[in-house]
């Protein structure tokens, strides 16, 4: 078991609607994600999956229960701006999340707002630019760019605070599938090369495949926790509704025509390798 | 982009684009005031001599210049006709019961040639000071005030958002008018209430989407440890160089003998 990064304990929360009704949208999560981990959190619309991933780096705060980040309390005033430190987020919308009128601008913003000198505000900015590979486009403004490059600014924008994990919420849905290529890529070499701790939203199941453990919720519950070979074909999970990856699609149609398959087939590269063997 | 709008930054590089955007505003203020300020016809030829320097080393095209006249065309075409028939003096012709005056031409002109300037030196200004830089320029010029409790920091983080969502907004009228379009509304034509008209479904999701992005945008910021606190440092700091203070020399001497004369 790696070092707990982020822990919940008793996790709820409820919001209070504008007509002073009360929405239970978390209830009862106790979650360890360690340091260095690949999490995807997947789970129905309106399971709760962005009010937790909020509760990560302090944008909400449990109404019963606790969330620690690295040691941290997040209800604790003085640990907002620690937590937030440590904890990115990317979010959904490419073109709501960019704050300044050039690339380095925005992604100085976060170091900005903590106080670093500019002298390493400079350092943190080239350095996460060159990580997502922006470098070239830093004076250009963000309405030149297309949605993958966006969603790369936005990736160094929270990378520049130097952070030990970043939450993404849906980091894909709305771009192309070039974007989308650029953008999953982008976030696998951040945890395998730099170790930093992630925490991917997806309705897509084969970018759940990616992950190296799969959380599903529903009704603000963690319903299933395990690696993705077992998650994402299980039973009560398929009863969901949330798809599965293509490969695996395609072995089930294939185990209907009578091809013998092993279970837990998620990506092509496996399919692949188990039609060969099946064939030889 | 080969059209220069008024208003447009056009990027080159050049002593004035180099120039400290608080230096530039400054001296846009004096230039502006000058033509106003000036009595002696030297003190206007110097403004003229002045402003045309900065258009030659503004490398500004010429016919983009001349463009922005036309903003103020009709402005200055009332002024002028304004001043010409009201000004009482000597009276040159009578057209039909009213008289036009040497005073009244003279007093016309002054302002035509006021206004025009005054729109030159404003193209300048927005031609070689990119929309970033005037927000830095404004913010830095604010920052004084912060300590008598003037929101300056947020001020500039206000014009900031607005510039950089100004491109986006635009991007989605486009496409709402177009979905418009495809069903046939006619945006363009039309008596004007049935194209005010026309406007509501295209005006509506605009605004309720401008909602959502200031939502979603606040939580981004949030996110990335945006407070209004006191200590936010800059990945850029303005700094004088020696041709700002050149530039402030010389714009401030000018002024001054100007006004003097
Ligand atoms: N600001 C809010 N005010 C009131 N209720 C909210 C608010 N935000 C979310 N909810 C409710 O809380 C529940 C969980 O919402 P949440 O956004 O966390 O779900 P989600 O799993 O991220 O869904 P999606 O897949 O649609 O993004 C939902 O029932 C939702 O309606
Ligand atoms: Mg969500």
């Amino acid at each position: 078991m790696p070092i707990p990064f982020i822990q919940t304990r008793a996790l709820e929360y409820t919001y209070t609607a504008e007509d002073g009704q009360a929405i239970s949208a978390l209830r009862g999560i106790d979650l360890t994600v360690g340091r260095g981990e690949f999490v995807a959190l997947i789970g129905p619309n309106g399971s709760g999956k962005s009010t937790l991933a909020r509760h990560f780096n302090a944008l909400l705060l449990p109404t019963a229960g606790e969330v620690w980040v690295d040691g941290l309390l997040t209800s604790d005033p003085r640990h907002v701006q620690a937590v937030r430190q440590r904890v990115g987020m990317v979010f959904q919308n490419p073109d709501n999340q960019i704050v300044a009128g050039t690339v380095e601008e925005d992604v100085a913003f976060g170091p900005e707002n903590l106080g670093v000198p500019a002298a390493e505000i400079r350092r943190r900015v080239d350095e996460a630019l060159e990580v997502v590979g922006m470098t070239a486009y830093r004076h250009h403004p963000p309405h030149m760019l297309s949605g993958g490059q966006k969603q790369r600014v936005a990736i160094a924008g929270a990378l520049a605070t130097r952070p030990d994990c970043i939450v993404f919420d849906e980091p894909t849905s709305m771009l192309d599938a070039e974007g989308r290529r650029q953008v999953l890529q982008t976030v696998q070499r951040l945890n395998a090369e730099r170790g930093l701790t992630v925490i991917l939203i997806t309705q897509n199941m084969d970018e759940a495949a990616l992950a190296r453990r799969v959380l599903v919720m529903d009704g603000g519950r963690i319903v299933r926790d395990g690696p993705p070979e077992e998650v994402l074909e299980a039973p009560e999970v398929e009863g969901l509704g949330l798809g599965r990856p293509f490969a695996a699609e395609v072995a089930r149609r294939l185990r209907e025509r009578g091809i013998p398959l092993p279970p837990g087939l998620l990506t092509v590269e496996a399919l692949a390798a188990a039609l060969r063997c099946t064939f030889r | 982009m080969n059209l220069l709008l008024p208003g447009m930054y056009f990027a080159a590089d050049t002593v004035l684009h180099r120039l400290d955007p608080r230096v530039k505003m400054g001296a846009a203020t004096v230039l502006m005031m000058l033509p106003f300020a000036a009595r002696h016809p030297l003190g206007h030829l110097l403004t003229v001599g002045l402003v045309g320097a900065a258009v030659l080393l503004s490398r500004a095209p010429w016919r983009a210049l001349l463009g922005t006249l036309r903003t103020v065309f009709w402005l200055g075409f009332f002024m002028f006709f304004f001043y010409f028939f009201t000004t009482p003096g000597r009276p040159l012709v009578a057209l039909g019961g009213v008289t036009v005056t040497l005073e009244g031409v003279l007093a016309g002109a002054l302002q035509v040639y006021r206004l025009c300037l005054l729109a030159v030196i404003a193209a300048l200004l927005t031609y070689t000071t990119s929309p970033l830089q005037l927000t830095h320029g404004l913010e830095a010029m604010l920052s004084p005030l912060a300590r008598l409790g003037f929101p300056a920091r947020e001020m500039g983080m206000v014009m900031t958002i607005s510039l950089r969502f100004v491109p986006t907004f635009f991007e989605e009228i486009e496409t709402l008018s177009r979905a418009q379009k495809a069903r046939g509304v006619d945006l363009s034509s039309g008596p004007p209430w049935q194209r005010i008209r026309n406007t509501v479904p295209v005006l509506v999701p605009l605004f309720l989407s401008a909602i959502r992005r200031a939502e979603d945008l606040a939580v981004a910021m949030e996110a990335r440890g945006f407070r209004s606190q006191p200590h936010r440092t800059r990945l850029y700091r303005l700094t004088l160089t020696r041709a700002d203070a050149i530039a402030a020399l010389i714009v401030l001497a000018c002024g001054g003998v100007g006004i003097a004369l």
